[in-house]
Order: structure tokens, then C-alpha cells, then sequence
């Protein structure tokens, strides 16, 4: 099974692990990620105006280029993810964009939404299967309890994203069981961990990380796990708290003993 | 200024008359204790017209973008997406980028992944 793959700006340089663990895990389980070649960074969050082309432009490449090689495109992502998912959104069913891109792009044949986009723990849970999962660790992480932080971006909007039910998720509990951990179900996990503005506005960040991490840490977590690299900073370093926080394609590998 | 309010609301594609006054949106909002206005008061001031007061608020730079509110509205008004509008009647004017290249190096340590900058730059500058 081979997938068009995105992997985003911060995968190439602050967030190797999580796009290294990714490709080696996904090699064992028997999957490959190609990488597009032109691929442009998505812009971290998704541009909401209904006249907002140009900021959508980078997405549509990269899902036309998917669409070109019929394949899905995967990310990893959670802000890659949710751009994408929901510029695709948008290029099925607002026919202004859908007009305004394509006459800008003038690619061969217009782009109408076809590439499927699928995050890859949906690969792990839609086109592998978690039981298979389970099948190939090889040194489950027993005992370890692992609280999934999903944050906002993997989830919501619900209606667009459709990964899980945005309010009462468990794709990452599934994946947390399937490497033979025990999944910590706590109230903050899809609450907002003040995303970029850990730059203007700490004190923001600060609250948010510090909310999520105490409620982890209450409900007994030795670890959290998450997908995006600015939850792992603003979780890690403006939290306050030493409870660590890893990527889950991390655990993912060290289950399947490629670590 | 009519014309102001017309263009939030073609921006946005919200119908603030569809708004129940539940305040749920402001109740869920991750920066409603950094904001001056809230974002069930960005719904109502829209539908009055009043943009402008929005527009010369620190509150257009608050929003994070979780979509909490736009999920959580049971009358799927969308509120986040007013608060963009707002902030793109000022930032797509001339000189008005609220975050400026020279201004990044200081906020930067070791860690801070390009994902933020990138983030900060398309929700404050154009």
C-alpha cells in the first residue's frame, strides 16, 4: 500500500522524530509514505474567509499532485492535517473557491476535492486495522499508562474533519491499547493548548498547558502523547509540569521494536 | 459603515440572526480571559454594525483558531469566523500586518517549532 505523503515544515526540522518514526513504523506495518516532490507549507492554520484564495493555493497543490499519482494524501501533521483536510473540504463544496482556484492553478484538468486525505493514525485504524497493529508489536508497552492529547486540530471541526467524534474521541485510546499500554481518559485532553500564541501572549500558553497537564497528571498519566509539534512544545515547555510528552509514531516504533 | 459590515459578512459567510444568545461560544474560548470582546459579543456587535470598535481591538489577535466555538454552537453561527473577518478588514490594509518579520527573532528559543511562526504570520499579517 503506498500513500502520497505530506509531511510539513516543522517535520523537516523541529519535529524530525515524529516524521522519522512515521516512515520506519509504517515500512514494518507494511505501508509506504511517498513524499511529494514540490510539496509548500500549508501555513499552520486554516484561512476561515469564504474570499481567502491565495492561502489555500498550497494545499490544493498538494492534493492535486496526490490526485495526479491516485493516491490518498497522508499527513502527520495535526495542523497540516487540518488544513488540508478542510481547504479539501472546501474545494468540494464551495464553488466560488472551487472556480477562483482552478482558474489561478489552470492545471490539466481541474481539482474538485477528489483526493481522499487521511491522517495517519486513520491509516493505522481504517487501512491496517488496530488489531493488526497489535499483531506486529513486538514489545508491548505494558503498565504504562498514556494519556492522548488531541488538542484542537485533529478533531474539530467535526463535521469536516470526521476523524472521531470531536467531543468524545478514542482513536488515540485505540491506538494506546494496540501497542499494549493502558489509555488515562482525562477532561482537558481535546481542549486548546494555546497554540501560536505561546509567541505574542505566554501567559495564555501558560494557562492552557498548565490545565491539560494538571488533568493528565490527575487522572494518573505517566506520559502524554500527541501529534503535533506545537502541543508537544507548549505541553512541555510552558506547562510547568515534568510529566513527559512524546510523539505517538515514537511509541509506535518503540512497540514494534524499531527503537 | 454599512459596507463594513457587509464585508465581514461576505468574508465570513455567518448569519449572526442565527445566534441564540447562549454565550457557549465564549463559555469554551481558550482566550476568553485575553480578550476585551468575547466572541458571542463579536456576534452581536457584527449584527449591530459595529465594526469598528471590534476592529480597533486587541481581541482580533486573541483568537487561536481551535475551532471550539464554531463546534460547540448549537445554532452553528460560527463565531471564529467573524473574529477572522474582523481581523482581515484590518490587516489587508495597507501596512496594517500586526506582526512584523523584524519583531520574530526575539520571540524565538531553541525549541519553538516553525509551525508557530508560520501560524503567527498567516493569522496576523498578510
Amino acid at each position: 500500500m503506498t500513500f502520497s505523503y505530506f509531511p510539513g515544515c516543522t517535520l523537516k526540522t523541529k519535529a524530525k522524530e515524529l516524521d522519522r518514526y512515521a516512515r520506519i513504523s509504517a515500512e514494518a506495518l507494511g505501508f509506504s509514505l511517498e513524499e511529494l516532490p514540490d510539496w509548500q507549507c500549508c501555513g499552520g492554520v486554516y484561512p476561515m474567509a469564504k474570499n481567502e484564495i491565495a492561502t489555500k493555493l498550497s494545499s490544493i497543490r498538494a492534493l492535486a499532485s496526490a490526485k495526479e499519482k491516485g493516491q490518498p494524501l497522508v499527513t502527520l501533521c495535526s495542523a497540516c492535517h487540518n488544513v488540508i483536510k478542510q481547504v479539501n473540504h472546501d474545494m468540494q463544496t464551495d464553488s466560488n473557491i472551487v472556480m477562483k482556484a482552478n482558474n489561478y492553478m489552470k492545471l490539466e484538468e481541474p481539482y474538485n476535492g477528489e483526493t481522499e486525505v487521511l491522517h495517519y493514525l486513520e491509516v493505522l485504524r481504517d487501512k491496517i486495522g488496530f488489531d493488526n497493529v497489535a499483531k506486529a508489536v513486538k514489545n508491548p508497552l505494558k503498565g504504562k499508562k498514556i494519556a492522548a492529547y488531541y488538542g484542537c486540530l485533529l478533531l474539530r471541526p467535526g463535521k469536516v474533519m470526521q476523524m472521531d467524534n470531536p467531543e468524545n474521541p478514542k482513536i488515540l485510546e485505540d491506538f494506546i491499547k494496540a501497542i499494549g499500554a493502558t489509555p488515562v481518559l482525562y477532561p482537558y485532553r481535546n481542549e486548546c493548548c494555546g497554540g501560536y500564541m505561546t509567541m505574542e501572549e505566554k501567559s495564555v500558553a501558560e494557562n492552557r498547558s498548565s490545565l491539560v497537564m494538571n488533568s493528565a497528571s490527575e487522572y494518573g498519566a505517566d506520559m502524554v502523547i500527541t501529534a503535533c509539534p506545537l502541543c508537544l512544545y507548549n505541553l512541555t515547555k510552558n506547562s510547568g509540569s515534568d510529566v513527559p510528552v512524546v510523539y505517538f509514531t515514537e511509541l509506535l516504533a518503540e512497540a514494534l521494536g524499531l527503537k | 459603515m454599512a459596507d463594513l459590515k457587509e464585508q465581514v459578512l461576505t468574508a465570513s459567510g455567518v448569519n449572526p440572526l442565527k445566534c441564540m444568545r447562549c454565550g457557549k461560544c465564549s463559555g469554551t474560548c481558550p482566550s476568553y480571559d485575553a480578550m476585551e470582546y468575547h466572541p458571542h459579543q463579536f456576534v452581536y456587535m457584527v449584527e449591530k454594525g459595529d465594526i469598528e470598535t471590534l476592529m480597533k481591538s486587541e481581541s482580533i489577535y486573541k483568537c487561536l483558531s481551535c475551532f471550539a466555538c464554531i463546534e460547540r454552537c448549537p445554532r452553528d453561527v460560527e463565531p471564529a469566523k467573524l473574529v477572522e473577518a474582523v481581523r482581515l478588514a484590518v490587516i489587508r490594509q495597507q501596512g496594517q500586518n500586526h506582526l512584523k518579520p523584524q519583531q520574530v527573532p526575539e520571540m524565538l528559543d531553541e525549541e519553538l517549532p516553525q509551525q508557530a511562526i508560520v501560524s503567527a504570520f498567516r493569522k496576523y499579517s498578510k
